[in-house]
């Protein structure tokens, strides 16, 4: 780790091969310093939309760039991190930020849930239980869940501060005026600790009964829109819906394609010209899981059959 | 006179839902009101005509809270305790406005969510004050639409597809669902034709006199200040020239202006 850090009382100002152009995690101390403060305020006050100085990241803003400060502010040298986009491992943002956090924190990465201690991530919540310890950071595009339905940010303040909410409730009512029900689907408004109305960053509203009292810390980051919020452990979550229109999660009328999950959120892959299409798990270390574990679904492909590959002694 | 009347009319109505004191805004060196002071009590429509600029828009304005006068205070008797609203805190002024207070654009875009349904516009108010039952908040949403003459199947329109005459009765709609004791009406038949008019100023006195509102109503046409106030208050350059009952103001005008104003309706 010292590699990296610049020492306060570091006055050589020769020109040293061995020390990188970068700091620690790639942010300065100073602005990881603010971010920490921010992430303070936002946990004190859950469900709070505090400003913070997002600053320039080696990608374009929406990309993640708020996730990547959040990480970059709390990873230390003990953390092992995992990187999810849209539940997977091995997609190219999740394999990039994995790597920029390798270089410029010299972190260890993983692909398994249970071993992180932070966990990035875009669009999902992974499917095995979160622990006490663990951080869960996500990537938000849009913080301000009633920015659709009042485009004037004093105004959006205002009613955040004076919980006038009765707004985002019509948001609802106009989805079941129109199609017989809530029709959103992602990024589906909760109310934190009966206090604040919180956008959840996108992901499915399957997810959303996860966040609730959740043993984990959860830090939402919107670097382009320059807010950060949080969601401290053990901290209620309520989706919001009508009484006579309960909140209800998604479901699928067949199990994952590969592992035979019945309970993990599904993708829908279009296979061949004909429409044809499987469903499979969202999160692929889950699936990779539970294959290891001997769970077989309908379309799992068996390598060793073909006889083109030795049988794995897993 | 004024002794005898007043002594049954304390006994029955102790107090009056509004009172005005004083209320002055100044736009720099210009006056916008000065000095407005009135009481308004229950059911009872108070009219406010005058010529345009002579800040009828801009003491409603002030008396709504939207704006915060210069000088006065505005003290209503609607809820439990008697509440000077320019004295509380923004939030609690504009819980009043959504719950115990009504406003009536001039512009129906102005009081209207142009994206949001007609149901969702009318029931916006009752989501507001805390109703979770869609099927309840619909239903009074039907009522509300019925009774301002909106066909029922419209509901799941969007205003932008109503006629101008319906998106100022649905804007009438959406302030009475929540049963507000006071309604302020800024030109409420402003832009719209005679005939259209004439029916809007029939469904309001039918719904003013059902509910039993008390209502202040800024118009600079004399015939809808006739149809549908008790009391009439007559503004020039900022200030109140003349008030009365509004067929005393009328037929017997004894300000100078007034006479001019009411000499220069045209009859056909």
């Amino acid at each position: 780790m010292t590699m990296h850090q610049a020492l306060p009382g570091d006055d050589t100002h020769s020109v040293d091969s061995t020390r990188p152009a970068y700091n620690y995690a790639y942010l300065d101390e100073q602005t990881k310093r603010m971010i920490r403060r921010a992430l303070l305020k936002a946990v004190a006050v859950p469900g709070y939309q505090v400003p913070f100085g997002s600053r320039e990241m080696p990608l374009a803003r929406g990309w993640g760039t708020g996730g990547i400060q959040v990480t970059a502010a709390i990873i230390g040298p003990d953390d092992t991190l995992k990187v999810i986009d849209q539940g997977a491992d091995d997609t190219t943002n999740a394999v990039s930020i994995r790597r920029f956090f390798e270089k410029t924190a010299d972190a260890r990465t993983t692909e398994a849930t249970e071993q992180a201690t932070i966990i990035q991530t875009r669009h999902r919540i992974p499917e095995a239980p979160l622990t006490a310890g663990q951080i869960m950071v996500y990537q938000v595009p849009q913080p301000e869940p009633l920015r659709k339905l009042e485009p004037r940010e004093a105004e959006t303040r205002k009613m955040h501060a004076w919980a006038e909410y009765g707004l985002m409730q019509v948001k609802l009512y106009e989805n079941i005026a129109r199609f017989g029900e809530v029709t959103t689907t992602y990024d589906y408004p909760v109310m934190i600790n009966g206090r604040y109305i919180m956008a959840p960053s996108p992901i499915p509203k399957f997810d959303n009964p996860k966040m609730h009292m959740s043993p984990a810390l959860q830090l939402f980051g919107a670097g382009r829109e320059k807010r950060i919020y949080a969601l401290p452990p053990h901290t209620s979550v309520r989706s919001l819906d009508f009484e006579d229109h309960p909140f209800r999660i998604q479901s699928w009328t067949q199990p994952c394609a590969l592992c035979a999950a019945s309970d993990s959120y599904l993708d829908e892959v279009v296979i061949d010209d004909q429409g044809s299409r499987m469903f499979v798990c969202s999160d692929s270390h889950h699936c990779e899981t539970r294959r290891a574990d001997g769970h077989r679904g309908t379309m799992l492909g068996d390598a060793t059959a073909s006889g083109l590959v030795e049988e794995s002694k897993s | 006179m004024t002794v005898h009347a007043s002594l049954p009319d304390t006994a029955l109505d102790p107090a009056p839902l509004l009172s005005v004191a004083g209320v002055s805004r100044f736009y720099g060196e210009r006056v916008g009101c000065k000095d407005v002071s009135f009481d308004l009590w229950p059911g009872e429509v108070l009219g406010i005509v005058g010529e345009s600029g002579s800040g009828k828009s801009t003491l409603l304005r002030c008396l709504a809270g939207i704006d915060q006068p210069d000088a006065g205070e505005v003290l209503f008797r609607g809820l439990d305790t008697p509440l000077d609203i320019y004295s509380v805190p923004e939030q609690e002024r504009r819980r009043l406005m959504r719950t115990a207070w009504g406003i009536v654009h001039q512009n129906p875009r102005d009081g209207l969510r142009m994206d949001v349904s007609a149901g969702g516009n009318v029931g916006e108010r009752l989501m507001d004050r805390g109703d979770r039952h869609y099927g309840q908040i619909r239903e009074r949403a039907l009522d509300w639409l019925s009774r301002v003459e909106i066909s029922g199947s419209r509901i799941d329109d969007r205003p932008r597809q109503f006629s101008g005459g319906m998106q100022q009765r649905l804007q009438i709609a959406r302030v009475l669902v929540s049963e507000p004791r006071l309604v302020f009406m800024d030109e409420p038949t402003g832009g719209l034709d005679v005939s259209v008019q004439a029916k809007l100023l029939d469904l309001l006195r039918v719904l003013v006199r059902d509910l039993g509102l008390a209502a202040i109503i800024v118009t600079h046409d004399l015939a809808v200040a006739r149809l549908l106030t008790d009391r009439l208050m007559v503004m020039k350059d900022g200030h109140v020239v003349e008030q009365g009952l509004t067929d005393q103001v009328l037929d017997d005008p004894h300000h100078a202006y007034t006479q001019l104003l009411t000499s220069a309706v045209l009859s056909v």
